[in-house]
């Protein structure tokens, strides 16, 4: 168990230095994350009112394609190197790779949203430092990293990798994005943990089974 | 699980490759004994590199089996993953670490102890320990080969899979990866590799193996007593892909 948890941590680790010295995607995620949020605050007409009613689907919609551009950066790196057959040359199961790559993607996107979520709350003048926030955040990004590190990993062999990654991605995560809209628009608008425990269930749910459904499907997709 | 005293390194029974319409392996069998270093010849699209990835578990076969040291290669991929070592066309590292934290990330992959002595003695078998700080990104693509070489060292496996290793390499890094590869063998330890350089693999191998159309078209001991047979069956192959 412990191994596993080394081999898993040593990947995203590794995935952290390369970003630290690369900053391709982390720049990327967080960057169009930011420019959709300006678009539209200068789109619409923004008043304590509607800002409470659409600021939680802007920032989510904003994240999950931004998203969607980090991902194929942070898989399109080990398939330019050769260096995911390096990684499945090594004697561990192929689900510890996944689970390596998948929590790289967690980190990226963790950060990118530490940089994202701030200025949000500027914009739209919201006040979103709470802990309903960091739950809300915690089980959005991981699933986000769970479905994006499966796609990105079926799509990166494919030419048009940048279309076939928002294709498959983005209908998937759906339901864990209305739950973060959702959940995120109960607290914005001051409701309790129990108001908003139906959508988080649904997030738990949906991190629990793609995790697991994504581990067991990564191993199928790297062979030849 | 893996039966040393086993006398064959690699066994593979009637294996079939195709990449969607074209067949790569048509029915191949081979038998590789240990402490022998093999030499796979034949043209381009003969097989060899398809069935050296399918030795390094990258590539599945359709049918057929392959077994190394005894032990079947579908049902335990680990286990026969830790016994290979490969150094295949790209060097496969990460370009923006350094050597040393290339060695020691996959190190970590190998779950190996004891790994700044290993990455010592490693990078000093291949010469690369001068710039072992250096990254990858600013070293020639012959010193990358040797960096992808000690990765493949590293963990000391019983069968080292090479394909094309001298290609980028120039003639001193050559007569060093001879010395490794008899290093090697003399350890009891088997080599399977690829090469276009007829002349040299005769100098360097105990086996010559000439592939032709995905089939083993002729499997000669003592190459550089048969030269004159094993030059015609390599002059001879063709492939209709």
């Amino acid at each position: 168990m412990m191994g596993s948890l080394s081999v898993i941590w040593a990947i995203g680790r590794k995935d952290l230095l390369l970003e630290i010295r690369n900053k391709d995607v982390v720049v990327a995620i967080a960057g169009f994350a930011l420019l959709v949020l300006v678009i539209f605050t200068f789109a619409i007409d923004l008043n304590q009112g509607n800002a409470k009613l659409v600021g939680p689907g802007v920032l989510w919609a904003g994240i999950a394609f931004a998203g969607v551009t980090g991902l194929n950066r942070a898989f399109a790196l080990e398939v330019e190197g050769s260096t995911l057959e390096a990684l499945m040359l090594a004697p561990i199961s192929r689900d510890l790779i996944y689970l390596g790559k998948a929590l790289g993607n967690f980190l990226f996107i963790a950060v990118a949203q530490i940089i994202v979520i701030p200025v949000f709350a500027v914009l739209f003048n919201l006040v979103v430092f709470r802990w309903e926030m960091l739950v809300i955040s915690l089980l959005t990004t991981i699933g986000f990293s769970a479905v994006g590190t499966l796609f990105a990993a079926m799509s990166v062999r494919v030419r048009a990798r940048e279309v076939m990654l928002p294709l498959m991605f983005l209908p998937v995560v759906t339901p864990l994005l209305m739950a973060a809209v959702e959940s995120t628009s109960h607290m914005v608008h001051g409701r309790s943990w129990s108001d908003m425990a139906q959508w988080l269930q649904i997030a738990v749910a949906f991190d629990v089974a793609f995790v697991v459904i994504s581990a067991f499907i990564f191993q199928h997709i790297l062979e030849d | 699980m893996v039966n040393q005293a086993t006398q064959l390194a690699v066994k593979a029974d009637a294996v079939v490759k195709n990449f969607g319409e074209t067949a790569v392996l048509r029915g191949l069998y081979l038998d590789l004994p240990t402490g022998e270093v093999t030499v796979l010849l034949g043209t381009n699209g003969a097989g060899k590199s398809t069935f050296l990835r399918i030795l390094a578990m990258l590539t599945e076969i359709d049918s057929g089996s392959i077994s190394m040291h005894g032990v079947d290669v579908a049902q335990n991929g680990p286990i026969v993953r830790a016994m290979t070592g490969s150094v295949l066309h790209s060097p496969m590292l990460y370009a923006d670490m350094t050597i040393r934290e290339n060695l020691m990330f996959f190190a970590e992959m190998y779950r190996l102890e004891g790994v700044d002595e290993l990455i010592a003695s490693t990078t000093a078998q291949v010469g690369i320990e001068p710039r072992i700080d250096d990254r990858v990104r600013t070293l020639s693509h012959g010193f990358q080969k040797r960096v992808a070489l000690a990765r493949a060292l590293m963990h000391e496996p019983q069968l080292l899979l090479l394909d094309e290793p001298e290609s980028g390499l120039d003639s001193d890094s050559v007569e060093q990866l001879d010395r490794i590869i008899e290093n090697y063998k003399s350890m009891g330890r088997t080599v399977v590799m690829t090469t276009h350089i007829v002349e040299h693999a005769m100098e360097i191998a105990d086996r010559a193996v000439v592939l032709n159309n995905g089939t083993v078209g002729l499997n000669k001991t003592n190459p550089s007593g048969n030269r004159e047979e094993i030059l015609a069956a390599y002059s001879s192959t063709g492939n209709d892909r």
